[in-house]
């Protein structure tokens, strides 16, 4: 099943990155705030019962696509 | 004395921590490939060194955290050895979670290379023991996540437990966000595990050990190891 995970910056947390393009549409003109940056995870993963396929990606988000100190993950199986 | 350095497929100052520990202090000092599964019988101290493990892929060092010489480099700080991580070995530290903590961006997102000073404060561990508390010292950074976070309760608990080992500061050793090159929460250089035989910190004292290279503010580690090791 195809299994989507987006891994964003915990609120608290600075990023600049975010900032800096944040202010880059402000050059062009745009009304925007908050913008923040994350990273998009795409990948398949085999089985057929989405609840099981999720708890796998959580899994994997524990050991490695996660970095508790600064990041949460959303899961999406889709 | 003998120093095991990890290689990294994208370490960089891999060369640069061999001559400081191999010439200029005169330890024997081998390079691990990051595959080994063992490090060198008899290490005493781990020297992880700085770079791009990985290419900085998903986060920097959370690859290199997974490489099968580091179970061996967890084993070895688990039984009281010395691990000293510079740099990417810092961030690699903390992602193998032998260290707290998360090394974000640079505030000012731009790679800084600079002399900094840093100001010592725990002289009691085996790596600053030939330092003085309060006193400063020269060393250079070169990274672009040296942004040192944690939560703000672990926070609190790092510096109420002597966690920090180094702050950024003037000169003159005053202590402030003036002097902080790269956003770090406390202006926090260098940190140590509860234990305090693990040290992370992101300046590059290996850079600055060889006097026929130009300074050498970065002798006061390693002559603290080399009296650590001595002391055994």
């Amino acid at each position: 099943m195809k299994v989507r995970v987006s891994v964003q910056l915990k609120p608290g947390i600075l990023d600049p990155q975010g900032k800096a393009v944040e202010q880059g549409l402000h050059g062009f003109g745009f009304a925007v705030e908050h913008v923040r940056i994350g990273r998009l995870i795409e990948m398949d993963v085999p089985g057929a019962d989405a609840a099981e396929v999720k708890a796998r990606a959580q899994a994997m988000c524990d050991k490695l696509l996660v970095n508790p100190v600064m990041e949460k993950a959303s899961i999406e199986v889709l | 004395m003998r120093v095991a350095v990890p290689v990294f497929p994208g370490s960089n100052c891999d060369h640069d921590a061999l001559h400081a520990c191999g010439t200029v202090m005169g330890w024997d000092t081998i390079p691990v490939w990051h595959q080994e599964p063992r490090l060198p019988a008899g290490t005493d101290l781990v020297f992880i060194p700085g770079g791009f493990s990985y290419g900085d892929y998903l986060r920097c060092g959370a690859i290199a955290a997974l490489a099968p010489v580091m179970a061996d480099v967890k084993r070895h700080a688990d039984q009281g050895g010395l691990v000293l991580g510079v740099c990417n070995g810092f961030q690699i530290l903390c992602e193998a979670q032998l260290l707290p903590g998360a090394l974000l961006r640079n505030a000012s997102l731009r790679f800084i290379h600079a002399d900094v000073h840093l100001r010592v404060e725990r002289a009691d561990l085996p790596f600053t023991s030939a330092l003085k508390a309060g006193e400063v010292f020269q060393v250079p950074i070169a990274h672009a996540e040296g942004n040192f976070t944690l939560e703000p309760g672990d926070l609190a608990d790092l510096e109420a437990r002597g966690g920090v080992a180094f702050r950024y500061c003037s000169p003159k050793g005053e202590i402030g966000e003036a002097f902080v090159p790269n956003g770090a929460m406390n202006g926090i250089a260098g940190i140590v595990n509860v234990r305090g035989n693990v040290l992370g910190m992101m300046p590059h004292p290996e850079r600055v050990v060889d006097p026929r290279l130009g300074p050498t503010g970065g002798l006061g580690i390693f002559r603290s190891l080399a009296a650590a090791l001595a002391r055994g």
